[in-house]
């Protein structure tokens, strides 16, 4: 298996810098916005971008919360796919929120269909914006486009993106792995 | 693990230590989405799950009809009482009757043991035994042990007592074979005459004595005497019954520490158990009800994760 390093720790952070900015420019205070990661790797990413906009921003208010799809993908029962759930922890009302769905890699775009079905759950927000920190071009099978994105990749299909975090993985670091 | 290792729920027995732990991690889950503004998921849109009651229940089969609507199934419901099973028709006729309509699941309950294993042998769906006789009734075993592992942090090494009618009760032998593949230490309490003959064979204990067994216990599951089951008398007068095994506040009120209180339902008041016990803090009975129907969500989606439509 080939790998390359797509992105390294210092580039994450420069990213991960003008990412959290971007969100400060558009929801200024958050009063009325929350963030919200898809289980598993994109609340990692989700926790990152929250810890940002607390330490460099002073936003101690933000609400953050964390979504498993697995009951809602559209999958199921084909083939051999994530069966287990993961946590979903959003213990607030999203009703008239401005949700920000974060995820780590927007490849299909299945995975963000199955998050805004899901967030139906909790309420009818104003509005969802999608922030991805890998977009994968040219590889979608559903209308889905990032509105704030890290790094445009473009990947063939049998490439995976892989994206590590320090917390979990030891380092931060993003590598394109191939068979 | 991500799959159960089995396709049809007939009875604990048959489960791997860790099928309890996989469908107990999904119920967590489950949970959590029944405790939502909207408690429904779409996993199983594409999915017909029959009902199946060819005797009474209430708590059982509310608990599987709303499981089944939370994962958007679609459920057909069929009670023996006002059915073609009076007209002579046999259970496998019935069954492929009703499987011939397109049916991919089953849940059956049914006087008889065995009924769910034998239906196994002759039909292709999957089954899900919502208590045979006085064989297993797994679901209830394990919203059991989920409810004491939600309580304690795990089921492992806490001392369980099943007090009351043993002989006559699926869900005694079914709670034994789930608690004991989970590590814990279970004593059985009743009268002789409820007790069955060589039950230590299955790794438990028997106390004749309910306050020895309550001073030994974490927790105490209480049993309803089942007159339906009976064919002969099997202790002198229900009066007796209560002085010896009805659990009451008095009897709690001696031991040293408080116990957790469990009961399956339907509750005799008055008879194994007071009001004021089934009622008090200690009491997980209406946990027990709302884990059943998260527990019975996880099973029924593990298990429909095993049915292929649309491999090639």
């Amino acid at each position: 298996m080939h790998q390359k390093l797509l992105l390294s720790a210092k580039e994450i952070k420069i990213i991960l810098q003008r990412l959290a900015c971007q969100l400060v420019e558009n929801h200024k205070h958050f009063e009325n916005s929350v963030l919200i990661g898809i289980q598993p790797r994109g609340s990692l990413l989700c926790e990152r971008l929250h810890q940002i906009l607390i330490e460099d921003y002073q936003l101690q208010n933000i609400k953050a919360g964390k979504l498993d799809i697995t009951f809602y993908r559209d999958d199921f029962r084909r083939g051999d796919k994530v069966l287990k759930a993961n946590e979903t922890e959003i213990d607030f009302i999203i009703e008239n929120k401005r949700v920000i769905l974060v995820d780590d890699v927007l490849y299909t775009g299945r995975s963000i269909r199955s998050a805004l079905t899901a967030l139906q759950s909790f309420g009818r927000p104003s509005e969802v914006e999608l922030l991805t920190l890998i977009d994968r071009r040219f590889s979608r099978h559903l209308p889905i486009q990032p509105d704030y994105k890290g790094r445009q990749v473009d990947a063939i299909n049998d490439e995976y993106v892989k994206v590590n975090w320090q917390n979990k993985d030891g380092e931060d670091a993003i590598y394109l792995l191939n068979n | 693990m991500k799959e159960l290792s089995v396709n049809n729920l007939l009875g604990i027995k048959y489960l791997q230590p860790e099928d309890l732990n996989l469908i107990f991690e999904t119920a967590d889950q489950f949970k959590e989405v029944i405790n939502r503004p909207i408690k429904k998921v779409p996993s199983l849109r594409d999915i017909t799950i029959a009902n199946l009651f060819f005797e009474n229940s209430t708590r059982t089969r509310l608990s599987f009809e709303l499981a089944e609507k939370r994962l958007s199934a679609d459920v057909v419901n069929f009670s023996a009482a006002s059915s073609s099973v009076n007209k002579g028709e046999t259970l496998i006729d019935t069954v492929n009757n009703i499987l011939a309509m397109k049916v991919d699941m089953v849940v059956m309950r049914h006087p008889n043991p065995g009924a769910g294993v034998f239906l196994s042998k002759h039909i292709n769906a999957s089954i899900i035994n919502a208590g045979d006789g006085a064989h297993e009734h797994p679901t209830q075993a394990l919203l059991d042990a989920y409810s004491i592992r939600e309580k304690f942090g795990e089921v492992k090494d806490k001392n369980i007592v099943i007090i009351g009618d043993i002989l006559h009760s699926r869900v005694a032998l079914s709670n034994i074979f789930a608690l004991k593949k989970l590590g814990a230490k279970v004593k059985v309490c009743g009268p002789n005459s409820l007790i069955p003959k060589h039950i230590q064979s299955l790794g438990v204990q028997v106390e004749p004595n309910l306050k020895k067994a309550l001073e030994w216990c974490d927790i105490a599951n209480m049993l309803r005497v089942q007159h339906e089951r009976m064919d002969n008398s099997y202790f002198p007068s229900i009066r007796e019954y209560v002085q010896q095994y009805g659990l009451n506040k008095t009897i709690l009120d001696q031991l040293k520490k408080p116990i957790t209180i469990m009961h399956p339902g339907p509750i005799n008041r008055g008879v194994e158990i007071t009001s004021d016990v089934a009622d008090s803090e200690h009491s997980i009975i209406l946990n027990q009800v709302e884990n059943g129907v998260a527990v019975r969500m996880a099973v029924i989606y593990l298990l429909a994760s095993k049915i292929k439509q649309y491999e090639n």
